[in-house]
C-alpha cells in the first residue's frame, strides 16, 4: 500500500491558539480516510492543511511537514494554484456556481486553459459520469445548476472537483446537509471514486465513517489521538478517549 | 439506487451462507452412505472436510461482524445478519455430528451395522431429509417447507425412543454387545440432534422472513 500523502510533526496555530499539536499520519493511496471527532477538535482545519486552504486565513501558522507523492506542499516552490487542482475539495454545503450545470463543470478545466469543445464536452461528461448524475442531468446540461436538489447539487461539485483530475479528493462533511438518501448516494459514489482518487473526509457521523473509510483518524483538542483500519479503531480502539467518544460517553 | 456496496455484501453474505449449507448437507449426507455401506474411506473423509465446514463459520461471522460495524443495518438488512450469525452456528454443529457419527462407524465392527438397529436407517433417512429441506426452505424462503420440516423433527425425537428401546432389548438379550449398543446409541443421539439444528435453521429461516421466531417476536 502506498501513501499518497504523509504528514510529519504538523502544527498549527491561529494566531495564540494552537490548534493542531504535533500530528503525524499518512494517508494512503485510492483509499478512503475519514477524520471524526468533536466540534473544534481541529479535523476540518487539518484537511485544509492538505491543500493549503489555510493559506487563506490571517494570522494562519504552520509548521512541519506535508509530503504529497513525495513533494513538500509547504515549499516555497509551489504553486498554490497547481496543488489545489492535484487535491480537490468537496464542502458542506454544496455550492454550485450561478451559471449552467455544462459550465459548471467546465470551469476548471477552462481556468487552466483547455478551450477546444470536443474536449470539453468530454471531460463534462466523463466528470458527470465519475460523478454518479450523469443520466439525471443529460438532458439538462445548458440548464442552471441552480434548479438541482441538493443531493445533486453536491454530486456536481464532485464532478466539478473531477474535472481537473486530482489526485485526491478533500470532502468536508459533503453530506451534512443532505437527508439520507442523497447521503447514501454520495456514499456510494465514493466507493467508487476510491478506485480512482485517494479521498479524505471529514465527518460528524461516526456511522458514515464506519461505512465508508477504510482508514479513520480520531481528532481531540487538536491532537490526532488515533489511527488506524476503521474496522480495528471501531472494534478495538487503542485509546480510552477513542473508546468513549465513538460509544458516546463524550463529545 | 443507494447503498449499492452493502447489498452487494449482503448478497455475498447469503451466497457464502448457501455454500456453508452445500457443504454440510453433503457432509451429513457423506456421514450416513459412510454409515450405510461401511464405507471408512468415505468416514474419514467427512472427518477431514469437517475443517473446511468450521472455517466458513468463521469466515461468515466475522463477515456478518463487521456489516454489523460498519452497515449498522435495520429491518429486513438486520434480520438477514443476525439470521446468518445464528444459522452459522446450527449449520457447524451438524457438520460436528455428521463427522463424530463418521468417527463411530469407523471404529465399529462388521459389514451390516447399519440394518442392526431397525429404527435407526428410517432416523438417518429423516434426519438428513430434514436437512436437506431446511436449507431449501432458508434458500428459496419458503416458510410451507420451513413449518413443515420443524413438523418432521417430532417423528425424528419418537423415532429416536424406538431406537433407545430396541437398544435395551439388543443389551438385554446379549450384554456381550455393549460397545456397538452404545455406538447405535451414540449416532441416533447425534441424528436427534441434527433434527433439532434443522428445525432451528427453519425457525431461523422464519425470523429472517418475519421477523418471528418459534412465533413470537423477539426483535
Amino acid at each position: 500500500m502506498e501513501n499518497k500523502i504523509s504528514v510529519t510533526n504538523l502544527n498549527l496555530y491561529y494566531g495564540q491558539n494552537h490548534a493542531l499539536k504535533s500530528v503525524s499520519m499518512d494517508i494512503p493511496e485510492r483509499k478512503i480516510t475519514a477524520f471524526i471527532g468533536p466540534s473544534g477538535c481541529g479535523k476540518s482545519t487539518f484537511l485544509k492543511t492538505l491543500n493549503r486552504m489555510n493559506d487563506l486565513v490571517e494570522n494562519c501558522r504552520i509548521e512541519g511537514e506535508i509530503l504529497l507523492d513525495g513533494e513538500d506542499i509547504y515549499s516555497p516552490k509551489v504553486d498554490t494554484t497547481l496543488l489545489r487542482k492535484k487535491v480537490g475539495m468537496v464542502f458542506q454545503q454544496p455550492n454550485p456556481f450561478p451559471m449552467s450545470i455544462y459550465d459548471n463543470v467546465a470551469y476548471g478545466p477552462r481556468i487552466h486553459g483547455i478551450k477546444d469543445k470536443r474536449t470539453l464536452d468530454e471531460i463534462v461528461e466523463t466528470s458527470l459520469r465519475g460523478a454518479a448524475i450523469f443520466d439525471e442531468v443529460k438532458d439538462r446540461l445548458k440548464k442552471s445548476a441552480l434548479g438541482l436538489s441538493g443531493g445533486q447539487q453536491q454530486r456536481l461539485c464532485i464532478a466539478r472537483a473531477l474535472a481537473v483530475r486530482p489526485g485526491v479528493i478533500l470532502m468536508d462533511e459533503p453530506t451534512s446537509a443532505l437527508d439520507p438518501i442523497s447521503t447514501l448516494k454520495i456514499e456510494d459514489l465514493m466507493d467508487d471514486l476510491k478506485k480512482q482518487y485517494t479521498v479524505a473526509i471529514v465527518t460528524h457521523n461516526m456511522q458514515q465513517a464506519a461505512r465508508i473509510a477504510d482508514y479513520t483518524a480520531f481528532f481531540l483538542v487538536g491532537e490526532m489521538v488515533e489511527t488506524g483500519a476503521t474496522s480495528d479503531l471501531f472494534s478495538r480502539p487503542k485509546d480510552k478517549r477513542t473508546e468513549d467518544y465513538i460509544t458516546g460517553r463524550f463529545g | 439506487m443507494a447503498r449499492h456496496t452493502f447489498d452487494t455484501e449482503l448478497q455475498n453474505l447469503k451466497v457464502e451462507l448457501v455454500r456453508m449449507a452445500g457443504m454440510v448437507e453433503e457432509q451429513i449426507n457423506n456421514s450416513k452412505e459412510a454409515f450405510k455401506r461401511k464405507n471408512d474411506k468415505l468416514a474419514m473423509d467427512v472427518i477431514e472436510k469437517d475443517r473446511a465446514v468450521d472455517d466458513i463459520e468463521k469466515s461468515i461471522e466475522s463477515k456478518c461482524l463487521s456489516l454489523l460495524l460498519k452497515q449498522q443495518p435495520v429491518a429486513r438488512d438486520l434480520r438477514t445478519v443476525s439470521t446468518a450469525l445464528k444459522m452459522v452456528t446450527d449449520l457447524e454443529r451438524i457438520g460436528d455430528q455428521a463427522a463424530d457419527i463418521a468417527d463411530l462407524v469407523r471404529h465399529m465392527d462388521g459389514e451390516h451395522i447399519y440394518s442392526i438397529v431397525q429404527h435407526l436407517p428410517p432416523m438417518a433417512e429423516l434426519s438428513v431429509e430434514m436437512v436437506h429441506n431446511s436449507i431449501m426452505a432458508f434458500v428459496s424462503e419458503d416458510m410451507e417447507l420451513a413449518k413443515e420440516t420443524i413438523e418432521q423433527d417430532d417423528k425424528v425425537d419418537e423415532l429416536f425412543d424406538q431406537v433407545k428401546n430396541e437398544v435395551v432389548e439388543i443389551l438385554k438379550s446379549d450384554p456381550d454387545k455393549m460397545d456397538s449398543s452404545i455406538n447405535f446409541l451414540m449416532i441416533a443421539k447425534y441424528l436427534e440432534r441434527i433434527g433439532d439444528h434443522a428445525e432451528n435453521i427453519c425457525d431461523w429461516t422464519e425470523f429472517s422472513e418475519t421477523g418471528d421466531y418459534k412465533n413470537a417476536r423477539i426483535l
